[in-house]
């Protein structure tokens, strides 16, 4: 392990002034840049410790929603009432995620920016674009069978891994972040990126700008949500496909629909193509198998993963008839 | 519990001695051993798959604060014995990706690691091959296959008799790569003085490693001594010394101090071994009521440049069922990977994944209850041999089973229960595993304060093997449990079996009794050796009944376990608590390969691609809801004087054809492809 620097910031503008050296980085729980620097992916110069920062809770705002704090741990905020009773698909989402042990270090934000798990981009003796950019995609040809089918580029074909995210893109969250230039608003839907032609980007942050929240809007009255993850493994695994759904019905016509996707794209897959789809139809089987498929219409399964399109559709089928 | 009352020692409960040691961290592992002045090594290893070393950059991993030394190919030291995969950094050749080809000594295991990493090297890459197939050019007949069996056999007409069956099953089978992974890494701390050596390893054969060691350095055997008090688990895969052993003893001898060298997880998945991948093709012929004229089972595997090692996958089908027309072949293709070795229950373990699903299949041909099957081709005698079995109670093991397990109530259509969204299924498969023992030495005193003292070569790699030595000592002497001091881990106490093949507690455990018995005849101290001893003339093997019911998500393709039984002949059982451990530690692994186990290999990289805990999946504890394992009363004098026979290895044997059996039947597809994943049953399941 190379050596490199530790500093604990206690606010916001040390946190911001202490980042800005280059090399610089935040630490949050640690359960993945940690991992990551062992494997000799990352090797920052400074950690800079976030987890002190006064952003460690979860409170509500004026509208009625939510303001989840960067430093909130995942297991406080599965355990959260208000999230429980208001968000069930995030409750779900994050209980489903990694183990015990790691719910209790990790934070909302670390969870937000945790890196994809393709096994290329973990092994730096490979190729891989988004670890070191222009040296190629090993995924592309090599092995891709657990890897994306909607949003790809040539460049990288990694998905992105957190349960708790796909939840809150379905709940049509926003992230606050702050830099020292101020502070902006970005929707979580647009805050993870396809990779295109920058797979060593996963999100829209900038070098230097902190998460500060992730704020859930007031659900409307009546809506139910659920997350369901499929996996091999019934605990401590990544999901081969997720699905948060979030389903107003009114006299058995669908009113409102948000349905977002995980481990199938680069990031949380909002499917606005099955919403739009779904909305003044009767909540039927019939109508939410049209509406997956033809939002997977787009997809674009890789030589070995077009087993993905069809989990994806029956999961969202399933999905949204436990809803209906 | 403790048990201190004499007759209900064997076969008791009894906690492990050591236990406690453990869970408090006192028990000292390969590296955890104080020593004085360690230094620490970390290994270099190759990042490509095949090719040759032209130049070596040692510049940047020197300057590393606290680096002592860095060894490659060009300044280590030559050994005895250079070959094979112990043979390390004697050329600059490149067989497999992740081969050793530095070590980097120094301060601390930090500035090792960042040592290695930095050591830069310059190949000349050759193209490789690393892709197991039927048809592989490289395809050839081993001379024997593991430990020494015929590579092939035939007995009658194979084709005519196929030809000429009045129901048929030709199917094939593939299992593939897998990767023992116990919990302690392969580690070493090894003290190079003058005029001894003393490693102290995570191995499962103290005596074996000394003589290989001993080898390998040129040295005499006596000038070695290799220690291993605690073993974290081993599977087989810590059988052999593996190359961080002697990577670690070429770097003590280097700096002249002692040195601790553990393994990453990533580097077990090239260094230790790994359970190759097989594929099978089982031809059954039988009659209209079941019974088999002919088993045809030919197998395709994998080996290195390195050396060889040949799985014995078709030896079972020798013994296994009546069919008095046989076949077994393996071939061996010869890629640019690491070298496979043993993995619990080889040859056993994926043979019988082929054997017995091909069984399930042959039933539901004949439209048999599959328990019934397997009765209608019981043997009388073992059909290879001729001769008797010593014990086999595989019948036994299926009517207690099907007893416990509600089997009658079985309706054998397939595809047909709900539960919800979820298909439920119920499979059965045979197990079974030689029972053998080979030649060990112990020592036994009698003490001063009325205790006793036993040593033996033995190691514990987790299984309670130090408990039941001590527990057969005290029914030996008919002397109390808290009577008996135990020692093992430890070449100087003789020769004896490595934990290994099962045969553990039948080889050390006979030589304790003969030593013990010395005592009662009077000596005051014994050595006693097994060697020459007469072995009674029969087939020995143990023998168990697996039943497993699966929940396959029609949607998903998600295969769950909602219960699992095994039910086990293996003679006596020493120690109710710990052989129960084995059993259900066995099934379990079984399920993992059912459904999770797989070493990816990249085809294009050369390297295995998911070489970490949350990428190589074993199941965890919410994979595993009911799994019990129980025993019928069975004694084999003819295996061991304790009428023992081993357990190690059985539980993990036919458990993913039970698997794969009942997804089947849950879900009327039959998936020969291991492990049965949820693509492997998309777009094929009823609903
Ligand atoms: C074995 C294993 C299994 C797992 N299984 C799952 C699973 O099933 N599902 C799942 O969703 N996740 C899973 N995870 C991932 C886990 O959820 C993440 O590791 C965790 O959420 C990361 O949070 P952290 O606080 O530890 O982040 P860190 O590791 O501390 O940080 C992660 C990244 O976020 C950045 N960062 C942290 N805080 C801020 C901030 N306030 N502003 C800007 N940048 C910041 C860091 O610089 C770093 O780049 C698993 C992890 C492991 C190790
Ligand atoms: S898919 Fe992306 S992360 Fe994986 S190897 Fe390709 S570029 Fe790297």
């Amino acid at each position: 392990m190379r050596p490199f620097r530790y500093e604990r910031a206690l606010d916001e503008s040390t946190a911001l002034a202490a980042v800005a050296e280059p090399g610089a980085r935040f630490l949050a729980g640690g359960t993945n840049l940690v991992d990551l620097m062992r494997l000799g992916v990352e090797s920052p110069e400074v950690l800079v410790d976030v987890t002190r920062l006064p952003f460690g809770d979860v409170h509500e705002t004026v509208d009625g929603g939510l303001r989840i704090g960067a430093g909130v741990r995942n297991s406080d905020l599965a355990a959260d009432d208000r999230v429980r009773m208001r968000y069930p698909a995030l409750a779900r989402a994050l209980l489903s995620g990694a183990s015990g042990q790691l719910r209790n270090r990790a934070t909302t934000a670390g969870n937000l920016l945790q890196r994809t798990r393709c096994p290329y981009f973990q092994d730096v003796t490979a190729p891989c674009n988004k670890r070191e950019p222009r040296s190629g995609c090993s995924a592309l040809e090599g092995v891709h069978a657990n890897h994306a089918i909607m949003g790809w580029s040539e460049r990288c074909v990694a998905t992105h891994p957190s349960d708790m995210a796909v939840a809150m893109a379905a709940f049509d969250a926003v992230v606050h972040v702050v830099s020292r230039d101020g502070g902006r608003v970005i929707p979580l839907e647009d805050f993870h990126r396809l990779p295109g032609n920058e797979p060593e980007r996963d999100t829209l942050l900038e070098p230097g700008e902190l998460v500060v929240a992730v704020e859930l809007p007031k659900p409307t009255y009546g809506t139910r949500s659920t997350y369901r993850k499929v996996r091999e493994r019934s605990s401590f695994e990544f999901a081969l496909v997720s699905v948060a759904a979030v389903l107003l019905i009114e006299v058995g016509e669908v009113a409102e629909a948000r349905i977002a996707i995980g481990g199938i794209a680069h990031k949380p897959w909002r499917a606005h193509v099955a919403e739009a789809a779904l909305v003044d139809k009767p909540a039927t089987e019939e109508s939410f198998r049209a509406a997956a498929e033809a939002e997977l219409a787009q997809a674009r399964p890789l030589r070995d993963n077009a087993w993905k399109v069809e989990l994806a559709r029956e999961t969202i089928v399933q999905t949204l008839l436990e809803l209906a | 519990m403790t048990v201190t009352e004499r007759e209900r020692l064997i076969g008791a409960p009894v906690d492990r001695i050591e236990g406690r040691d453990k869970v408090e961290g006192k028990a000292a592992y390969a590296v955890e051993w104080s020593v004085p002045n360690p230094a620490y090594a970390h290994l270099a290893t190759a990042t490509i798959t095949r090719g040759t070393i032209r130049a070596v950059d040692a510049t940047a991993a020197r300057a590393v604060p606290g680096v002592l030394a860095v060894i490659t190919h060009e300044d280590a030291p030559e050994l005895a014995d250079g070959s094979g995969e112990l043979g390390i950094l004697q050329s600059p050749r490149v067989a497999y990706r992740g081969q050793v080809v530095g070590i980097v000594v120094a301060e601390s295991s930090e500035a090792a690691r960042e040592g290695a990493e930095l050591l830069r090297f310059d190949y000349a890459v050759e193209p490789h091959d690393v892709v197991l197939t039927s048809d592989h050019p490289t395809l050839y007949r081993p001379d024997t296959v593991s430990p020494g069996f015929e590579t092939d056999t035939v007995v009658g007409d194979v084709e005519a008799a196929l030809h000429a069956a009045e129901v048929k099953v030709d199917a094939t089978y593939s299992t593939p790569a897998e990767h023992n992974n116990p919990m302690e890494p392969h580690a070493t701390t090894a003290i190079w003085e003058e005029d001894a050596l003393t490693v102290i390893d995570a191995i499962q054969g103290a005596f074996f490693a000394r003589n290989e060691i001993a080898r390998r350095f040129g040295l005499d055997p006596s000038r070695v001594r290799v220690l291993a008090h605690h073993v974290g688990g081993g599977f087989g895969s810590k059988g052999p010394p593996r190359p961080q052993a002697i990577a670690a003893i070429m770097a003590s001898r280097h700096v002249g101090r002692p040195v601790r060298l553990a393994l990453t997880r990533r580097q077990m998945f090239a260094l230790t071994g790994y359970r190759t991948p097989t594929i099978q093709r089982v031809q059954l012929g039988a009659r209209k009521d079941g019974r088999m004229t002919v088993i045809a089972h030919d197998v395709w595997e994998q080996t290195s440049t390195v050396e060889e090692f040949a799985e014995q996958t078709s030896v079972v089908t020798r013994m296994m069922y009546a069919a008095p027309i046989r076949r077994t072949t393996h071939r061996l293709a010869r890629l640019d990977v690491p070298t496979p070795s043993w993995m619990r229950a080889p040859g056993e373990c994926p043979g019988m994944f082929a054997l017995e699903s091909a069984l399930d299949e042959l039933a539901i041909t004949c439209g048999l209850d599959p328990i019934e099957l397997r009765v209608r081709n019981e043997p009388r005698v073992d059909p290879e041999s001729g001769l008797r079995f010593s014990t086999r109670n595989l019948v036994a093991c299926f009517r207690e089973g099907a007893e416990r397990f509600g089997w009658a109530e079985r309706d054998p259509t397939p595809g047909i229960r709900r539960d919800g969204r979820w298909l439920l299924g119920t499979g059965v498969a045979s197990s079974t595993y030689p029972a053998r023992k080979w030649p060990s030495v112990a020592y036994a005193r009698r003490l001063d304060d009325g205790t006793f003292l036993i040593r033996i070569g033995a190691i514990d790699i987790g299984t309670g093997a130090r408990t039941i030595l001590a527990q057969i000592a005290a029914d030996t002497l008919d002397v109390p449990l808290d009577r008996i001091h135990i020692e093992i881990g430890d070449s100087d106490f003789g020769r004896a079996m490595l934990a290994g093949g099962s045969m553990g507690t039948s080889s050390w455990g006979s030589a304790v009794v003969m030593a013990c018995r010395r005592l009662l005849l009077g000596q005051d101290e014994a050595l006693a050796d097994t060697e020459g001893e007469q072995e009674e003339s029969a087939s020995k093997h143990a023998f168990g009944a697996q039943f497993v019911e699966v929940a396959v998500n029609m949607d998903t393709g998600e295969v769950r376990i909602p219960r699992a039984l095994g039910v086990f002949a293996c003679g006596r059982i020493m120690n109710a608590k710990t052989a129960r451990s084995q059993f259900i530690g066995g099934m379990t692994m079984g399920i993992g390969m059912a459904l999770l186990e797989e070493s990816v290999m990249d085809p294009h990289l050369g390297g295995f691609v998911n070489p970490d805990l949350a990428q190589y999946r074993v199941p965890v504890n919410a994979d595993i809801r009911d799994v019990e394992a129980i025993w019928v009363d069975e004694v084999d004098t003819a295996v061991s004087p304790m009428g023992a026979k081993g357990i190690g290895e059985i539980g993990i044997v036919g458990t993913a054809a039970a698997v794969a059996n009942a997804v089947h039947h849950a879900t009327g597809v039959r998936v020969r492809d291991l492990p049965i994943r949820p693509d492997r049953l998309l777009g094929k399941l009823p609903r």
